[in-house]
């Protein structure tokens, strides 16, 4: 029904006069819209050939174009050789013996090589390569690529030539020796017999030379220890296998003491067999990598720890130098000490105590034991640094008598503590060169800088212990205008010969009975290391000298080196930055470990934000008058009251990206290149920001994450005991879990069905399977502030977890014992904190590829699938980024890409440029924003592996199948292959009564599992 | 992507064609000319020599490793040469004056012996190095094509083209007539009926709504189907044959000279690429093979001898050969091909697993490529592709010890008695994904 009631508005249209009413008849808006105002000067946009229809013509346009041409793919061009080398062919891999050696690390490795690049380092496994990779040997492959390299010589900060280089020093050593003035040589340890000879030719031309060595980490004290009784600059060789006893006193013999690379042989005695294993006690004040694998470890300060010595030497000797009480720890060290007795020649103790008196009666003890796993015979040359010797020279620097100073792979402007004081030196030196692969601190206040080739880059040999001697093959030529140092070392002494044909010499020389060929194709010739003689020192003297030592206040800091970043030479490679520390798990920092009661005493803490970020408090540390500024701080379980830890090689600036430039330089109190200092710390404003990967600290009782058990009981004692099967409730009865199962099975008899081992007691987290899975899965590097995030793309973590009472056992008991809700909340919210002292345990976990895997039933549209093999795909093309695998997946084990890490500058890590994408696996994908990723269990390496028995028709050996993981882990805790090969080792594995699945309640029948952890308490 | 131009199109095959009937005459007056010329020796039996043992290193007009022999038999001493061929080393350090001149022309590469050839033969193949060069003029040289289209003279499209004009000019003919015959009518005065004015079709089709929703369901239909087609072949670059630095014609090297696909793309066996051969490998046999030869028998027609000649020596000038002094230079200029199959990063291909493990043939995924005067990509390369052709096909077990146990218990297992790849599989996602 129509109406003509009139509705207003507003009161103002009832007045028929009002002006509003008439203009909001005709306008919507009462006062004029300044259009003209925000249009800008409306002159020009009338002037303006383009209309407003034109732009938006244009722009309809241009996204049809865009869209349009996107559906087009681009031209690829390809570009063969002109001509193609023999031993090349596009798409097969070359390996290549080499052998690792950077004054700091060394290895007998192989290189894989792809159309001419090299992407790999692997083991070389021939039966003398005994010095397998650690993780930063692994990465060293991606140091090769790095874009902040030297790329031409340098003379007073201009490019220069290298005839121009040759002149100059030419006309530098003929300057000093008409003047008088000093030659200096300052290198790193070489432990290279050939340039050794080339140094001795230079310093035959040239008199007034001298060679000093100088390590940026040093072994002087136990190098002086073993030239007093032995005669000669070296270091005693040890094999922890031989041993059923070892005892260390603050040496991390499973970190960088002494090089490292002794991880085989002590896991070999660590695996129970017929009822035995080694028994390892650790004396030290750090928590260190050898502290967490240890049976029983005792923390002591570092005066503590030189009297323990004291008293062991004592024990074992039947000498009476008096040491003080150790309180508490007393009757442990003795206790220690008498097992080291009983066990005489197989029992061994090595110590890390940055003293040579200390080093002199870890010789007397081991002498006195008549110690199997002792061998001064087959000593490392891999340490020769003279500290005293580089004190020297800093001070004759400064009194201005060295005219030349020729340097080849140290920096002492950044290893030095008194760098300021070799800085000072410096500028009264003529003449001084600096051989080096980066500009850095040191080469830029140098005369000329020198680029020298990265290893992969050069020839050489290593004399890495006596009796083995190594050989450095070039794999690549050179990516810049580099020369190595030894042929500068030839053209100034005017030897015309190439380097090669006077390495050729040398090592036919020491490789007897071999030839060239075999030499450098093995990398690695061994002979029986002539025995040396017994010599001896006045061992009862340092007894009562070490004795004397005492606390001198303060805390007691121990310098020690971390798995990821060693003495900083690598600071610049952005695996070894994001690789979380095994023991803290933060990576992208150093810190400084405090244990929890010294931190309450300062004030310090450690918590946790809503991010899941870890922060921790900044404070001062001050060594002897030098002070180091905001180092934050780490609450380290385990960590002796009254000392602290910090890793050196951090807080480097010179020729490093800037993301990398993390941490802080602990070289600064790094005085008389001593480990061992007194500090002072004190609490400064703010927080620290840590990328850490693991927040949970704590196992909190959960037997079935990490199963545990002791010698004692492993041996008295049913598996079903210490290693039991959890019990589920089907139908209201209690069933085992294996044999419940809500889907069918397949059948997997057929063909090959992978399956990964991993002895936990093998393991020592040593992390060379973490990089080596970065190399061979070309897996992301995100960031620190991604990581913090827990964004994280490592396809392989090593969780550490701790006891919250003195044991893991400990720690179930008191699970068990807690009854009642509350109870039950205070008992578990207690356990969240680890103990004083807790156990360790490490635990590599990667995808589990599970037989009845959770993630592959969620995924929305089918991207990952599984195989008959065993392995569980993921189809990167297909997968649309939901992420509920992720959510549903119980291992937490699948890696989500946030962004896209290659080619992105914001991401300028290890993708970015084209030399770094040098590195990459070409066999496999890199994957792309928005999509999931995971662990394959190397599919591609199971494959080609495959296909190679195919081709040769022939069945796949045992032991041919690999992963990166697997053939990276030197202590054979990883082992993989196929479990339908009965006769293979991993069946046998499989069968093991050690052996157990993780989380094996919930049903999913990994494809990986693990070996519960024996400890010989 | 760019594609190629029609090489075969109309007004090349015209003027070809052209050419063809112009030349016919003189070719075959060429031919008669040829005929056997020189004395003692059958210069047929001597080609048939030459081939087998000189060709390699000789050629008729033109220097190779070794001198052009046309018109040697009147260089030299009939004996001399007898000498020669037999040993060449002997009469050079007899020091003959002449066989060391030629030994030091040619870098010293010594000649080998023949024993095994007698005078004979010798003097058959100089009868045949006597024959007078053939003075065919181009167009002749690469018309020389036994197809229809020679015999009839004119080719169809021409044909075809005479046909369309006749028509046309019917049609046009017959509305003429029809203009004429209206004004015939008008002029006089005949009513040509007009229909009736109906409802318009399109208005009776907009009143029937059934009707209407129905058509707008079916061109829906229609729509999205095109649709569907259109986004299916996006990245499929079925049959992409771009320009290539190098006209490389596979026809020639595969198809007439049958060259093994392996020869040079000799990765393929071990390797997941086939590889693009190295220049080092064509010159295995450009170093002699410095210009088209064209074989008479064969069907050239599109490019000429020239052409191809200049082709050969676009790569010397990439591999830095200069063959006038027949020795590299250095300089070299590595050819930059453009790649016709690309598979995607994520899909991990091996050509090895499927050459020299499954014994497939080249041709079922590349086509039949000795055809292909450009080459281009035959196949889709898609998924659904590879996935149907793993579904079809049985493994080969025969031989390989690898498979014997597999293939014995997965036969059972499926009740078969041949494997497909499927059921060995291959099908599963990361196989080819990872």
């Amino acid at each position: 029904m129509a109406s003509n009631k009139k509705y207003w508005k507003s009161v103002e249209e009832l007045d028929q006069n009002s002006s509003i009413v008439e203009t909001l008849r005709n306008n919507e808006f009462v006062e004029e819209i300044p259009t003209d105002e925000f249009l800008g000067d409306a002159a020009t946009l009338s002037a303006s050939s383009t209309t407003r229809r034109d732009f938006l013509k244009y722009v309809g346009f241009s996204t049809a174009a865009a869209s349009l041409a996107a559906c087009e793919g681009p031209v690829v061009k390809s570009i063969p050789y002109v001509v193609q080398p023999e031993e090349i062919i596009p798409g097969v891999a070359d390996y290549y013996a080499t052998t690792m050696m950077d004054g700091f690390d060394f290895a007998n490795i192989l290189i894989k090589t792809r159309e001419g690049r090299p992407i790999k380092v692997e083991n070389n496994n021939l039966p003398n390569a005994k010095f397998g990779a650690n993780a930063r040997v692994h990465a060293s492959v991606l140091s090769l690529y790095d874009s902040m390299r030297l790329k031409q010589p340098k003379i007073a900060g201009k490019e220069a030539s290298w005839s121009d280089v040759n002149a100059a020093v030419a006309k530098s050593l003929s300057e000093a020796k008409a003047k008088g003035g000093q030659v200096v040589l300052l290198t790193n340890t070489m432990a290279s017999p050939s340039t050794d000879r080339l140094i001795a030719d230079f310093i035959a031309k040239n008199p007034s030379a001298k060679h000093v060595v100088y390590d940026a980490v040093s072994s002087s004290t136990a190098l002086d220890a073993f030239q007093m009784v032995y005669g000669e600059r070296a270091l005693a060789d040890y094999d922890f296998g031989k041993a059923d006893v070892i005892v260390s006193v603050g040496a991390d013999i499973l970190g960088d003491w002494q090089g490292g690379a002794y991880d085989a042989g002590y896991a070999k005695g660590r695996v129970p067999k017929n009822g035995k294993m080694s028994k390892h006690i650790q004396i030290e004040a750090n928590m260190s990598l050898a502290g967490a694998n240890a049976d029983k470890r005792i923390p002591l300060t570092v005066t503590e720890q030189k009297h323990a010595l004291v008293k062991i030497y004592n024990v074992i000797t039947g000498a009476s130098a008096g040491a003080a009480n150790l309180g508490k720890q007393e009757e442990a060290v003795m206790k220690a000490a008498q097992q080291l007795k009983a066990a005489a020649g197989k029992g061994v103790l090595v110590s890390g105590l940055d003293d040579v008196n200390a080093q002199l009666l870890v010789l007397a003890i081991n002498k006195a034991l008549n110690s199997e796993a002792f061998n001064p015979a087959a000593a490392r040359l891999i340490r020769k640094g003279d500290s005293k010797a580089v004190a020297q020279l800093v001070a004759d620097m400064k009194a201005g008598s060295v005219h030349t100073l020729i340097m080849n792979g140290v920096n002492p402007l950044y290893t030095l503590a008194n760098a300021s004081e070799f800085a000072e030196g410096l500028t009264k030196v003529k003449t001084s060169v600096a051989f080096t692969l980066r500009e850095d601190e040191t080469a830029v206040k140098s005369t000329i800088v020198a680029p020298a080739p990265h290893y992969l880059e050069s020839w050489g040999d290593v004399m890495i212990a006596k009796g083995h001697y190594a050989i450095m093959q070039p794999t690549i030529r050179p990516l810049f205008d580099t020369k190595q140092f030894q042929e500068a070392l030839m053209a100034w002494t005017g030897n015309t010969a190439s380097y090669y044909d006077f390495l050729k010499a040398v090592g036919s020389s020491i490789a007897v009975g071999t030839t060239w060929n075999k030499l450098v194709h093995d990398g690695v010739y061994t002979s029986e290391a002539a025995a040396v003689a017994g010599g001896s020192a006045d061992f009862g003297t340092a007894a009562a000298t070490l004795a004397q030592a005492k606390n001198e206040g303060g805390l007691e800091l121990v310098l020690y080196t971390k798995t990821g970043m060693g003495d900083g030479q690598q600071a610049n490679n952005p695996w070894l930055q994001e690789f979380p520390d095994p023991i803290t798990r933060a990576s992208w920092d150093n810190y400084v470990t405090v244990s929890k009661k010294d931190a309450e005493k300062l004030g310090l803490e450690n918590y946790n934000v809503a991010n899941g970020g870890l922060n921790g408090s900044y404070t001062t540390i001050e060594v002897a008058g030098v002070k180091l500024q905001n180092v934050p701080v780490i609450i380290q379980p385990g960590q002796a009251v009254g000392t602290i830890g910090l890793a050196l090689g951090y807080g480097r600036k010179e020729a490093m990206k800037e993301e990398m430039q993390v941490g802080v330089n602990a070289y600064k109190l790094y005085a008389n290149q001593n480990a061992n200092q007194v500090a002072k710390v004190t609490k400064t404003e703010g927080d620290h920001e840590f990328a850490c990967v693991q927040l949970q600290k704590t196992l909190m009782g959960r037997g079935d994450i990490i199963k545990e058990t002791t010698l004692e009981i492993f041996n008295t004692k049913d598996a079903e005991f210490w290693n039991p099967i959890p019990m589920v409730s089907l139908d209201h009865q209690a069933t085992p879990a294996t044999e419940v199962d809500l889907w069918n099975s397949f059948d997997r008899t057929i063909g090959h069905h992978f399956n990964l081992s991993i002895d936990m007691n093998a393991c020592t987290g040593c992390g060379a399977c973490v990089i080596a899975c970065h190399a061979e899965n070309n897996v992301p590097v995100v960031g620190k502030s991604e990581v913090r995030r827990s964004r994280d793309m490592h396809w392989l973590r090593i969780d550490r977890y701790y006891s919250s009472a003195e044991t893991f056992k400990g720690d179930g008991e008191l699970k068990a014992k807690a009854s009642g809700l509350m109870n039950s909340i205070d008992t578990l919210t207690g356990m969240e904190d680890p103990s004083e002292n807790p156990q360790v345990a490490f635990q590599p976990v990667m995808c589990q590829h599970c037989n009845h895997a959770p993630c592959e039933t969620v995924c929305p549209v089918a991207a990952t699938s599984h195989g008959r093999q065993g392995q569980n795909h993921m189809a990167y093309n297909r997968c649309v980024g939901t992420r509920y695998c992720a959510n549903n997946c119980p291992y937490k084990v699948r890696r989500f890409n946030w962004f896209l890490y290659s080619k992105n500058s914001e991401f300028d890590y290890h993708m970015n440029d084209d030399l770094d994408r040098m590195v990459l696996n070409p066999d496999v994908n890199v994957r792309s924003r928005g999509v999931m990723e995971k662990c394959s269990m190397c599919i591609q390496m199971t494959q080609a592996t495959i296909l190679k028995a195919k081709k040769e028709g022939r069945l796949v050996k045992d032991g041919e199948f690999q992963t990166a993981c697997s053939a990276a882990c030197t202590s054979g805790a990883m082992v993989f292959g196929d479990v339908n090969d009965k006769e293979g080792q991993v069946a046998k594995l499989a069968e093991d009564e050690r052996m157990y699945h993780l989380l094996e309640h919930i049903g999913t029948k990994p494809n990986v599992f693990y070996h519960v952890k024996v400890r010989n308490t | 992507m760019k594609k190629v131009g029609n090489h075969n199109s109309f007004s090349k095959k015209l003027i070809f064609s052209l050419a063809m009937v112009l030349s016919l005459s003189l070719s075959s007056l060429a031919q008669d000319a040829a005929a056997p010329a020189a004395g003692a020796g059958d210069p047929a039996k001597g080609k048939a020599i030459f081939n087998t043992n000189c060709a390699a290193c000789h050629k008729l007009d033109a220097k190779s490793t070794g001198p052009a022999l046309r018109g040697v038999a009147d260089k030299y001493d009939r004996e001399w040469i007898y000498k020669w061929v037999h040993n060449s080393a002997d009469l050079i350090k007899s020091g003959d004056a002449d066989a060391v001149k030629i030994f030091e022309e040619f870098n010293k590469t010594p000649m080998t012996g023949f024993p095994q050839l007698s005078n004979e033969d010798i003097d058959n193949i100089l009868a045949y190095t006597s024959a007078p060069a053939e003075e065919a003029p181009v167009a002749a040289a690469t018309a020389v094509k036994g197809g229809e289209s020679q015999e009839g003279g004119v080719s169809n499209n021409l044909i075809l083209g005479v046909l369309a004009v006749v028509l046309g000019m019917l049609i046009a003919m017959l509305f003429f007539v029809k203009n004429v015959l209206n004004k015939i009518a008008a002029a006089n005065g005949v009513e040509v009926p007009v229909k009736e004015g109906s409802v318009s079709l399109w208005k009776a089709f907009a009143k029937n709504q059934f009707l209407v929703l129905v058509s707008s369901i079916v061109m829906i239909l229609i729509g999205m189907y095109f649709i569907y087609g259109y986004t299916m072949q996006l990245g499929v670059d079925q049959n992409y044959e771009p320009i290539q630095p190098i006209h490389y014609s596979h026809k020639i090297h595969a198809g007439d000279n049958k060259i093994e696909c392996k020869y040079c793309h000799s990765s393929a066996r071990v390797s997941k690429n086939a590889g693009i051969p190295s220049l080092n490998v064509c010159m295995n046999c450009h170093k002699n093979i410095s210009e088209f030869q064209g074989d008479k028998d064969s069907t050239y027609v599109e490019y000429s001898k020239e052409f191809y000649t200049a082709e050969i020596q676009k790569l010397y000038d990439a591999v830095g050969w200069d063959k006038n002094t027949m020795s590299y230079t250095g300089k070299v200029k590595p050819v930059k091909w453009v790649r016709i199959h690309n598979l995607p990063d994520f899909a991990y291909f091996n050509h090895s697993q499927h050459v020299s493990v499954a014994g497939i043939e080249c041709q079922k995924c590349h086509g039949k490529v000795e055809t292909f005067e450009i080459m281009k990509q035959d196949q889709p390369l898609t998924m659904g592709w590879c996935v149907n052709c793993h579904r079809e096909t049985s493994v080969k077990v025969e031989g390989n010890a690898y498979y014997a146990k597999i293939h014995d218990e997965l036969s059972k297992k499926y009740g078969v008695d041949k494997l497909t790849a499927a059921q060995m599989g291959g099908l599963e996602c990361g196989k080819c994904h990872y």
